[in-house]
């Protein structure tokens, strides 16, 4: 016993020794090359944690997607649609590292196309590069533009059609617009797009991947046509009811989750901006629900669940883009603006338009992404409209969410409609009425349950 | 006074709906069923695994109807479930001994409307 007191306080002491001895040293010249450089490594590390991380969240928003889709869909295509879903992942994640992330992120050729990093093929597969970090980051936000369009196409669409799109999505068109809006984020200026030339403010994706991929839903829904009793012969829509709103609610609720990693996690770095965007994210989405379910109070004298849930979905679009450079009251705004229009733009396109769009995709994603990318141009505490900065980048915003909409929409009619002559886009109405789990994949979501398949 | 119970697929319930609402009939219960006559089955499967399936998803109707309303709804219900493949369904015609109007306790043939 005394042994053990004895050597523990000589162990003291030689310690306070020591470290005394220590402090002296750094006295003298502070800070040490070593420490500098080891702090610096500390951060480097710092931020692959967070990016990887903040990469994970936005992979589970797939789950988010896929419940979403399931619950305001019928039951008898709940297999059909999870399916999609899976799909667009799988098909999308290997199409994006083969191709999409080159021809996002490579280097430039004259700001329209990348030309390296195919396959990642200027990583050494053994380092623990950046690019690997990056590479996870950038494919699950790949993924998640081309899983909008699944909504808007489901419930009639041959798998077999789907597949393909959901090649060409994260292949070319999410790449293409991508290396315009964000090309340099890898490379810097070797891969800077024209459009980030000119300014463009798209933090971490309105435009690039909701405003994308809503009007390439917009095309498929066009190019699809209603569902069979949408519409009357009197051309009035007809609801259809989803078949799970439970489910609808916990894919809105994990999709807001992830987006605490889609927004905050665009930094790709690890310090105090995480939570000033986190907290602009969080508003705006509370700002969208509640605006969303005030509008459909006023407007159907009821609160309208699903109207609500779209409702926070849209605020989390909405300030996707402005999220790291607008204020706290700002996101407020955004939100609110965006609860109301996704309202709007639902009646809009249901009864004006008369497109078939069985979970709001092209209202919360198209529609909300082009007034979140506007709204940078008004609410940038530097630059924007309402800040004292004029209309210059007001002008730039309108320039890249107009651009935006020609490609993707554009080439989503080329695509689909090209796709509808060459091997059907759409199920057999018999196919159809009978629900496309049995059709397309010989088996039922819901077996050994009764399900009214039609009414 | 009749009650007429057709069994037809799920698939045909828009198409006879419209069928019975054009020869006026719109009274009408709707309930899901499994049943199986000469179609006998068809394919599904679990993981790989062949399921046999041989009590198949059907929808029941019931209608009841006033004696003249007897030929005009099988009529409609033939018109809108045929597809001549097995499976189209069947169509049963019972005699209906009472038939009462819960809110107004009519009975008999104003109680069928």
């Amino acid at each position: 016993m005394i042994k053990e007191i004895k050597s523990t306080f000589l162990l003291v002491v030689l310690v306070l020794a020591v470290s005394t001895t220590a402090f002296a040293e750094d006295t003298k010249a502070y800070p040490a090359p070593a420490t500098v450089e080891s702090v610096e490594t500390l951060q480097t590390n710092l931020n692959i944690v967070w990016t990887c991380l903040a990469a994970f969240l936005v992979f589970f928003m797939q789950a988010g997607f896929a419940m979403v889709e399931a619950g305001f869909t019928r039951a008898k295509n709940a297999i059909n649609i999870l399916m999609k879903n899976l799909m667009d992942f799988s098909v999308g994640s290997l199409a994006f590292f083969l191709v999409g992330f080159g021809l996002m992120f490579g280097a430039t050729k004259g700001g329209f196309i990348g030309s390296s990093l195919f396959g990642l093929s200027e990583a050494d597969p053994a380092s623990n590069s950046w690019d690997f970090t990056f590479l996870i980051f950038q494919t699950v936000f790949a993924a998640t533009a081309a899983t909008i369009v699944s909504g808007a196409m489901a419930e009639r669409t041959k798998f077999t059609s789907y597949l393909v799109y959901s090649v060409f999505i994260t292949l070319f068109i999410y790449p293409i617009f991508g290396k315009w809006a964000w090309g340099s984020l890898l490379l810097g200026d070797d891969g800077q797009g024209w459009l980030e030339a000119k300014g463009f403010c798209d933090f971490a994706g309105s435009t690039v991947v909701h405003s994308i991929g809503g009007w390439l839903a917009l095309a498929g829904a066009i190019a699809l046509g209603p569902r069979i009793g949408k519409y009357g012969p009197d051309k009035k829509p007809k609801a259809i009811p989803g078949h799970n709103i439970p489910l609808a609610a916990l894919g809105v609720f994990i999709l807001w989750f992830g987006w605490f990693g889609f927004n905050p996690g665009s930094t790709t770095t690890g310090d105090g901006s995480i939570g000033r965007i986190a907290v602009t994210t969080n508003l705006a989405a509370a700002a969208g629900a509640i605006a969303a379910m005030f509008t459909s109070w006023v407007l159907f004298k009821k609160p309208d669940a699903s109207m609500s849930l779209n409702g926070a979905l849209a605020g989390l679009v909405g300030i996707t883009a402005p999220c790291a450079t607008v204020s706290p009251i700002g996101a407020i705004i955004v939100g609110l603006v965006a609860g109301v229009l996704v309202v709007l733009s639902v009646i809009f396109i249901d009864r004006i338009l008369r497109v078939d769009d069985p979970v709001g995709a092209v209202s919360v994603h198209g529609v909300c992404g082009l007034w979140g990318t506007l709204s940078c141009g008004l609410f940038n505490l530097d630059g924007g409209l309402f800040y004292g900065g004029g209309f210059h980048q007001l002008g730039v915003q309108l320039l890249g969410a107009s651009s935006a909409f020609i490609w993707a929409f554009g080439l989503g009619l080329v695509l689909f409609f090209g796709i509808k002559a060459i091997s059907g886009l759409r199920t057999e109405p018999e196919e159809e009425l009978r629900g496309l789990d049995i059709g397309e994949h010989g088996m039922e979501a819901y077996s050994g349950f009764q399900i009214f398949s039609n009414q | 006074m009749k009650l007429i119970i057709a069994y037809i697929q799920p698939e045909k319930l828009n198409d006879v709906k419209q069928a019975l609402y054009k020869k006026e009939v719109f009274k009408l219960s709707v309930t899901n069923a499994l049943g199986c006559g000469q179609q006998g089955g068809y394919h599904e499967s679990y993981r790989g695994v062949d399921i046999e399936v041989n009590l198949l998803k059907k929808v029941r109707l019931e209608i009841a109807v006033n004696e003249d309303f007897v030929q005009p709804t099988i009529d409609a219900i033939v018109e809108g479930a045929k597809s001549n493949k097995i499976g189209d369904g069947k169509i049963f015609v019972i005699s209906l001994e009472r038939c009462i109007r819960i809110r107004t306790e009519e009975e008999g043939k104003e109680a069928i409307g």
